[in-house]
């Protein structure tokens, strides 16, 4: 094996060698950084890179350790100590994160290395990863689509090679549809597995940290080292964190699988329709029982997500004043003008239309017709799942209804960015497992 | 429900501390028409005898034992601040 080859490797096929001693972390480290190099000039899947630091974490890493001398990107929405954490966002350039995230402890304390801020829509607002102030983000399997988002940075690098994995964040989809439109494993995990402190809050009640990976098996390794109770994340759950990666391998026999019957419908593409049908086929050749189970209130899914997810972002980013930390506009002539023209400068448009329309929801004389009214159907969502898997273990859907669309096909219009979120917004604890490598590619 | 006529996008966005340019309103005030045109449909759900769900997992009064512990300095607090002085944050005046 050359130092060319190594960022080809999984996770687990990466810690082979290292735990053999073939390879040592800093020679895994220059070559990651040498592919990058090679590739993201085309690809625009990070936004810094520490090579420096990385290698010192290198030289000091304990191969011995469950992700020992492991490089691992991190969304740029997620406080690495010493590094930037601009969100994708003017708001907060030049910004240096003063402590870490608890999945970047976790991380390190797994042995692995935090290594590049990887690219996203600007504060994790978005589908395609186009929203992002810093730069443009490419599919790797075709550079005129998008990579997905909000995560299109975690999940291009990974497509790349130019990851071995990667860690991302999901509200309504930003881990998992990513991953299905680049060809990675992308895996949100249930709501509260994973702290959340130190990752940017967007929607509170819905962000979720989780892995974008080549394999299953790589994210069950992610997910061994970041999930469980942590004491900063007052809704982190405090129940025992199982083996990831135990039971994987095993057939299905006994397992039984739901399909969504309001999942199959009009309007997807006949690409995504052939790679569930042929998914369904071989989990059921591998003996799984499929069962077609019925989830009614899928129809006011996306219209829940967009009052609550906006209502939620309306007050978590009002954080972003100029006051304390972030971009603040020139000359202010008082406090008012300060706020108004700091967050009119600093934030992007789509940004600026969620905290209106989440400002509007909550606003006197509406919050009951639009969040409250939204809060009682999400527990309707919540039951019409409860039901079905009373029935079933684990639900089969697509992630997005459409493969990677092209870059600027879809920026014009908000609402059918929004439509095409409709089979992430509300499923929980959803793997994205793309079922044809390179369906989107043509 | 009210109705999204309602919807004064320059208002809100006062209300939001966000200076929008007159180009930049117009074109918010169309687009998140229709998204509140969209939302309309969760009026059909028939939510009497609903609690609301604050998220799936409810999960309450997750105490911890209130110790001091090691975190950032006032120094690295301050070390972001667009303008700051004497251990402090500078903002423009705010009363009289």
């Amino acid at each position: 094996m050359t130092g060319t080859d190594l960022p080809a490797l999984s996770i687990a096929d990466l810690q082979l060698l290292l735990r053999r001693r073939e390879v040592s972390p800093r020679e895994v480290i220059d070559s990651l950084r040498a592919r990058i190099e090679a590739v993201d000039s085309e690809i625009g899947a990070y936004l810094s890179l520490d090579t420096e630091a990385a290698a010192k974490e290198a030289d000091k890493a304990n191969v011995d350790l469950p992700l020992g001398g492991v490089p691992v990107a991190i969304k740029d929405i997620i406080n690495v100590m010493g590094q930037p954490c601009t969100c994708a966002s003017k708001a907060l350039q030049g910004y240096r994160a003063t402590y870490n995230a608890t999945v970047i402890r976790k991380l390190r304390t797994a042995g692995a290395i935090p290594f590049g801020k990887t690219n996203l829509d600007e504060f994790a607002m978005g589908s395609s990863t186009e929203n992002s102030a810093m730069k443009t983000t490419r599919n790797p399997w075709d550079l005129s689509r998008v990579p997905g988002g909000s995560s299109g940075g975690s999940a291009a690098a990974v497509a790349a090679d130019a990851a071995f994995g990667a860690l991302g964040s999901d509200t309504g989809g930003s881990v998992r549809q990513p991953a299905a439109l680049s060809g990675v494993v992308g895996f949100k995990p249930t709501y509260g597995r994973v702290s959340r402190f130190g990752l940017v809050a967007f929607a509170s009640s819905l962000d979720q940290i989780g892995p974008l990976t080549k394999t299953v098996r790589d994210s069950a390794l992610i997910m061994n080292a970041i999930a469980g109770h942590d004491s900063q994340d007052t809704t982190a759950l405090n129940e025992p964190v199982p083996d990831y990666a135990a039971k994987l391998g095993n057939d299905l026999r006994g397992v039984r699988l739901g399909l969504p019957k309001e999942y199959l419908i009009e309007g997807i593409d006949a690409q995504v329709k052939a790679a569930i049908n042929a998914a369904v086929n071989q989990m059921n050749s591998l003996g799984a029982e499929i069962i077609e189970v019925s989830l009614p209130t899928t129809e006011y899914a996306i219209a829940v997500y967009y009052v609550l997810a906006t209502a939620e972002a309306s007050a978590n980013l009002a954080r972003f004043d100029g006051v304390r930390y972030g971009y603040r506009a020139k000359n202010p002539r008082d406090v008012l003008d300060l706020y108004g023209r700091t967050r009119g400068e600093g934030f992007g448009s789509e940004v600026k239309r969620r905290i209106i329309l989440g400002t509007y929801v909550l606003s006197s004389g509406y919050y009951d017709a639009y969040y409250l009214r939204a809060q009682k159907v999400r527990e309707l969502v919540r039951r019409d799942f409860a039901r079905a898997f009373e029935k079933v273990d684990a639900l089969i859907s697509p992630t997005s209804p459409v493969p990677a669309f092209k870059l600027g096909e879809r920026v014009a219009d908000p609402l059918q960015m929004y439509l095409a979120d409709i089979f992430t917004i509300a499923a929980r604890p959803p793997i994205a497992q793309t079922v044809i490598h390179k369906s989107s590619a043509q | 429900m009210a109705k999204t006529s309602d919807l004064d996008v320059a208002y809100v966005a006062r209300l939001a501390r966000i200076n929008l340019t007159e180009a930049e309103a117009k074109v918010f005030q169309k687009q998140l028409h229709d998204v509140l045109q969209y939302v309309e449909k969760l009026r059909q759900a028939d939510i009497s005898h609903v609690e609301p769900a604050a998220h799936a997992f409810p999960n309450f009064n997750d105490f911890r034992e209130d110790t001091p512990r090691d975190w950032f300095t006032a120094e690295q607090a301050l070390s972001n601040a667009p303008r700051k002085a004497n251990g402090l944050f500078i903002v423009p005046k705010v009363v009289e």
